[in-house]
């Protein structure tokens, strides 16, 4: 037995045919149908009007809608489809539920009217075909356990139930799949509505009647399992033949008619009275055989649909060995016995059957004991096994243990079958092969229970795809965790529900992007432009010198993290300027190169910044935007990282996350910061958290013990550049190029240096240094380098206060008054005073220099004008001659001003 | 000289006194930036090379202009402004997002302005939509998009700058430095400020990014410049067009200039403030006393209009009230014999 995990489940979807027709002004193609394939085994045709099943966050019941159209850009990356939803009981709040009036059936589904939800799905979140039937709003639900067969008899607008039309709900017909679907193997993807309904009913016995079969085979098959499981209830099976008419293959018929088999249901006698052309057509054999069987229980025979012509000998090929192995169970069969003799009268071929009568009860017999040992056993499993034969793999299951008798059984109607087929019915045993692998599939992987299959790895691929789930990739398939289906439902589907209606939405298809410049940029002309060019900050080095250390330890951090599989958080900090960022780039540039040269696996980089954010929950948003392409909510998004971190998910490869100015992060509850930190521990989560911040003691600082904990240990700090490194910066920067003189260079370091080590500091005043020494070209003792004098000029401009200038060009007035102001300072021994008293001071000053004293009005207004300047600080106008006044200089630096004069 | 022109050439004084009210008090009002700065020739030129450099090259600058209410940093900016867009090459190569700290009073609001102002592909019709978060991934992810080489400049005038340092976190102060510091689409960010202690307000990761370049507009000029700057605000340009009346009124202002009283008055409102909004004022009084009547300006003219500037309002105010107080109390009869 193998059993494959999840990771090994590896869909993938591409279009098939060519596309449809092409949408000029959203650049689109659409599509008539794309394929499901699973690794290895072949594809999955999916059409439009086809219904499907859509994963969400309840693996066990996924969303259920029709594909109305499918449609992708041009390049092929995006897929998507339009899809009409349905709604299930469980997705309905459950308040609503009591407009229905009646208790809903697990398996009823609603026509889902709202307009406002999305209908946009990407193809990667389409699971399977699912089998949806419309029923009239009287009639009774057929009663079965089978899942995958859904029914529909009201509509929901999110307000109220209408009945709705069965033409809206059930799938136009639709052609044939394409060329490859007979061969489809993978039950959990069948192709088509019936072969979903297949791959689930090996669980139980389907309550649906499927499309009439085109094979006796099939129709035999049913009729032994109609025997066992005698409980029906009437139901509608209308739009089942148009499914078989269409587009059934006879494997997929037999599927169904496995399922027929276990659950005997009204519906088949239904189905017969509706007397489709093709049931006409069917088989003489597989009318005898039902004849046969009515024998037994007349109630079965009944119900069969006429089986199709063509397939009558592998009928008997099946049962004859049943009939050896499983005489005895006769007994079980013939609970339930309606009067057949009506139905009866509508088959006309049904004395034809005789002589393989006898086989069909054994098999009948066989696969009611079968059943009834446990229902999770299809009886038809058998029967696809044979088609099977020469796969020389044999998959043990725990279950073929304890099933010898039915393996032994299966086993010898391989043997049979395969001769009989050989000498009797090639044509129909090659269609037929193809046509039954996937509904044995299907049996097999509920089943498990038979050994010899090629398809071992299908089966398991069946059966966890049926819980797996990719971490979802679209919009749509976002799951949340969230506690009712219907919140999220609504949630997912009605995104329009948040906004108020009416308005406009943001275009959906807007990209963000600055106009494309009309003229060319002009290359760097001489010298000093290039070396301006090169300096600007926002130039890539080809290397960055001086942070080798960090950067080895950084690299092997994250390499090693990588390597591992496993996850981590490490701790940068350092003064802005210090580089950090650059080398965190660095890194990941080196790691992105060695895993393109395939010597360290593949990983996802995503960067934040605390600054970039408005608010610290968005965080979660930015992530998973960049992580899946989602959009969501903080608290969606929150909850989607926090699944995608703590579960194991499909191709994951290792997620290296740069959380850039992480003090903005905080939060009152820390629980980003808590998040952040939490999931790299996580077993399956594979995160590396790199977080840069400027102070070294900030997770002491700010973050409570369990944040600081999570964080770990793992710390590195950046210093600020001494004045060799800041040379070398920009020597390396330069990269040999004459523009400036070795003591200008080494002046602007070590005055850096001294000041804050901020490399982008001194970048700004070389860059400003080449300008001045630009516009000094003209003057003949210039040597075209920037010299020692430009740099002082830089250095002065950027560095010096303004504040004495400031104060060296205000008026008289303005200068009076800053001196009255000390003067006041000086005689109440306060560095604070209100304007009446500087005023007083003011107007004693005014004399002593001879001007004429101005007014109140115009001193307010001096004053006013010094504390726009913030040479002053005041206190609010309004408060006029009782504002107070500080010095926003100090007094030694207005001395020297004045003084200087 | 063609008749037409002949009759041009002697408007009657109405129609001159007319004219000249309306070029007078666009230039005080400072409607029409004037054809050349003075005094500020470095700054201009330091400006004009920052943002063509922006323009054509595609590098990023970030500059702050810093001076005292009133003395021109906005039409030192206004006229940089219009002579890069008389060059060719720069025309059609700039954009301009306009922001005013009164006006965007939060990051908010600044990011739809500055969305709405870049024509973004999230504008609808004239308006903005998305969340605020949104809007700044939007533009962010639009600033990145963009290179060196290919996308259009984006010039950011951040009008009284000081308060956009008050907003939230400076996000939008750290995303407009931070794309001017990195490799994205180039983009100038030219704050306007009266606040010498601008760069205090910015957080230090701000600041870091800021290029520290400052532009100061402090006025050194001496009160002989000022007499200067009073004559040529009110003589009237060569392209009057009755050449005689224009003659007339420049020589009548070049009285006035030497005008001992008028010196005196002017030398008061210089001690007082050397910012050039204020001499528009006190120059708008005398302008609005000329009439056909009296076609020129006369020293009373200004005295009187400098009486009215200087005017002490609580004072005034407090006398005012008095004075009507006291007639109304002790000559009620005053207003019945009127």
């Amino acid at each position: 037995m193998k059993y494959f995990t999840r990771m090994k489940i590896r869909r993938v979807y591409e279009w098939s045919g060519k596309p449809r027709s092409f949408n000029r002004r959203l650049k689109t193609y659409d599509y008539d149908s794309f394929a499901i394939s699973v690794e290895g085994l072949s594809k999955i045709i999916i059409n439009t009007g086809q219904d499907i099943f859509i994963e969400g966050c309840d693996e066990d019941n996924p969303y259920v809608a029709k594909v109305t159209r499918l449609y992708g850009d041009e390049n092929g990356q995006q897929m998507k489809a339009v899809v009409q939803w349905f709604i299930r009981v469980s997705e309905l709040p459950v308040n609503k539920l009591k407009l229905l009036g009646r208790e809903p059936h697990p398996q009823e589904i609603f026509y889902y009217e709202c307009r406002n939800c999305d209908n946009e799905v990407n193809v990667e979140s389409i699971l399977r075909p699912v089998k949806v039937k419309h029923l009239d709003s009287n009639d009774p639900f057929p009663d079965s356990a089978d899942k995958d067969t859904l029914y529909v008899k009201l509509s929901w607008d999110s307000k109220v139930f209408r009945v709705v039309n069965s033409t809206v709900v059930e799938s136009p017909a639709e052609p044939a799949p394409a060329s490859s679907p007979p061969s489809c193997l993978k039950p959990s993807l069948p192709m088509s509505p019936s072969c979903s309904q297949s791959a689930a009913t090996p669980r139980g016995p389907s309550r649906r009647v499927l499309p009439t079969p085109d094979h006796a085979i099939m129709h035999k098959a049913s009729l032994g399992e109609v025997g066992c499981s005698s409980v029906g209830t009437p139901a509608n099976v209308e739009a089942e033949s148009l499914h078989s008419a269409t587009k059934l293959s006879a494997s997929k018929c037999l599927s169904a008619k496995r399922r027929n088999a276990t659950a005997r249901t009204p519906g088949v006698r239904k189905r017969l009275e509706l007397s489709s052309p093709e049931k006409s057509v069917t088989g003489e054999e597989v009318l005898s055989q039902l004849l046969n069987e009515e024998l037994e229980s007349k109630v079965t025979l009944t119900r069969r649909p006429p089986p199709s012509p063509a397939h009558p000998l592998r009928v008997t090929h099946s049962l004859t060995p049943l009939r050896k192995a499983h005489r005895p169970t006769g007994a079980q069969c013939g609970v339930p016995l309606k009067s057949s003799s009506v139905f009866l009268n509508k088959w006309p071929l049904s004395d034809s059957e005789s002589p393989l009568s006898p086989a069909k009860d054994d098999s009948t017999r066989a696969t009611q004991k079968k059943e009834l040992e446990t229902i999770k056993e299809p009886v038809l499993s058998v029967l696809a096994e044979v088609e099977n034969e020469k796969s020389p793999m044999v998959t043990e299951t725990p279950r073929s243990s304890k099933r010898k008798s039915a393996m032994l059984v299966s086993s010898r109607i391989k043997k049979q079958l395969n001769l009989l087929e050989n000498h009797q019915d090639p044509n129909s045993s090659g269609e037929e092969e193809d046509e039954f692998v996937p509904s044995k599939n299907d049996l097999l992987s509920s089943s498990e229970e038979e050994g010899q299959d090629e398809d071992g790895p299908n089966i398991d691929d069946q059966v966890s795809a049926k819980k797996f789930r990719y971490v979802a990739t679209g919009s749509r398939n976002s799951r949340s965790k969230q506690k009712s289906y219907s919140s999220a439902r609504t949630q997912r589907r009605t995104p329009a529900k948040k906004i108020s209606p009416g308005t406009p939405q943001t275009p959906r298809h807007a990209t963000p992007s600055i106009p494309i410049r009309s003229l060319q940029t002009q290359q760097p002309a001489n010298i000093l432009e290039e070396a301006r060019a090169r300096l600007h900050v926002s130039s890539v080095p080809e290397s960055l010198p001086c942070r080798e250390q960090e950067f080895q330890d950084i690299y092997s951090f994250v390499e090693s993290k990588i390597v591992d599989n496993t996850g981590g958080c490490m701790y940068i900090s350092g003064v802005p300027g210090t580089g950090k960022t650059a080398t965190v780039h660095e890194v990941i540039r080196c790691l992105q190169h060695a895993a393109d040269m395939d010597e360290i696996p593949s990983f996802h980089f995503i960067e934040i910044n605390g600054m970039k954010m408005t608010d610290p929950h968005q965080a979660y948003v930015q992530i998973l935007q960049k992580l899946t392409g989602q959009k969501a909510t903080p608290d969606h998004a929150a909850v989607l990282l926090e699944k995608r971190f703590s579960n194991l998910a499909p191709r994951k490869e290792t997620i290296v996350l740069l959380v850039d100015e992480l003090d903005l992060l905080w939060t009152r509850k820390q629980n980003v910061m808590y998040n952040l930190f939490e999931w790299p521990a996580r077993r399956h989560a594979r995160l590396v958290v790199l977080t840069i911040a400027n102070t070294m003691d900030l997770p002491e600082r700010i973050m409570i013990n369990r944040v600081a904990s999570r964080l770990g240990l793992t710390r590195m700090s950046f210093q600020p550049y001494s004045f060799k490194q800041l040379q070398e910066i920009i020597m390396s920067r330069l990269n040999k190029l004459k523009a400036f003189e070795e003591d200008a260079l080494q002046l602007v370091s070590r005055k850096v240096a001294a000041l804050s080590g901020d490399a982008r500091r001194c970048l700004d005043i070389c860059r400003r240094a080449t300008e001045i020494c630009e516009h000094s070209a003209a003057d003949p003792s210039s040597t075209g380098l920037v010299g020692m004098s430009h740099v002082m000029e830089a250095l002065n401009e950027m560095f010096s206060s303004a504040y004495i200038t400031a104060i060296r060009c205000a008026s008289t007035q303005e200068q009076l008054f800053l001196r009255a102001v000390i003067t006041e300072f000086r005689r109440l021994g306060l560095e604070e005073a209100t304007f009446q008293q500087v005023f007083v001071q003011h107007q004693a000053l005014c004399r002593i220099e001879g001007l004429k004293p101005i007014g109140v009005s115009e001193g307010l207004a001096v004053c006013q004008r010094l504390g726009a300047c913030r040479l002053l600080l005041l206190e609010p106008s309004h408060l006029g001659v009782l504002q107070r006044i500080r010095l926003n200089v100090s007094q030694d630096d207005i001395f020297y001003a004045l003084k200087a004069d | 000289m063609s008749k037409r022109k002949a009759r041009d050439a002697h408007l009657p004084v109405g129609e001159c006194i007319k004219q000249v009210q309306q070029i007078l008090r666009e230039r005080f009002c400072e409607r029409r930036l004037p054809d050349r700065l003075e005094g500020v020739e470095a700054q201009y030129k330091h400006l004009l090379e920052l943002l063509r450099r922006t323009a054509i090259h595609g590098e990023s600058n970030s500059v702050l202009i810093v001076g005292p209410r009133g003395a021109g940093k906005t039409t030192l900016l206004q006229c940089v402004l219009r002579d890069l867009q008389k060059e060719e090459k720069v025309q059609k190569n700039l954009l301009q997002v306009h922001l005013n700290g009164l006006l965007q009073t939060d990051d908010r609001i600044a990011l739809k302005e500055i969305t709405r102002q870049l024509h973004l592909e999230n504008v609808v019709g004239d308006k903005v939509f998305g969340s605020f978060a949104e809007n700044l991934a939007f533009l962010l992810e639009a600033l990145k998009k963009g290179n060196r080489s290919s996308s259009c400049p984006v010039l950011f005038v951040l009008d009284e700058f000081d308060l956009f340092a008050h907003h939230k976190n400076q996000t939008l102060l750290y995303n407009l430095f931070d794309v001017s510091q990195s490799a994205q689409a180039p983009i100038a960010v030219v704050g306007v400020t009266c606040r010498l202690d601008v760069l205090e307000l910015l957080e230090k990761r701000v600041k870091s990014r800021f290029s520290h370049r400052q532009i100061h507009l402090l006025s050194s000029l001496n009160f002989t410049q000022y007499l200067e700057r009073v004559w040529t605000q009110l003589s009237l340009p060569d392209s009057f067009p009755d050449k005689k009346f224009a003659q007339e009124w420049n020589a009548g202002v070049k009285t006035l200039c030497e005008d001992k009283s008028v010196e005196e008055v002017l030398q008061r409102h210089f001690n007082s403030s050397k910012d050039f909004r204020s001499l528009h004022m006190l120059l708008m009084l005398c302008l609005s006393r000329v009439s056909v009547a009296k076609p020129t300006i006369k020293p009373a003219d200004l005295l009187e209009a400098s009486r009215m500037c200087f005017a002490d309002t609580t004072a005034n105010m407090l006398h005012g009230e008095y004075k009507s107080y006291q007639r109304s109390v002790f000559y009620p009869w005053s207003e019945d014999s009127k």
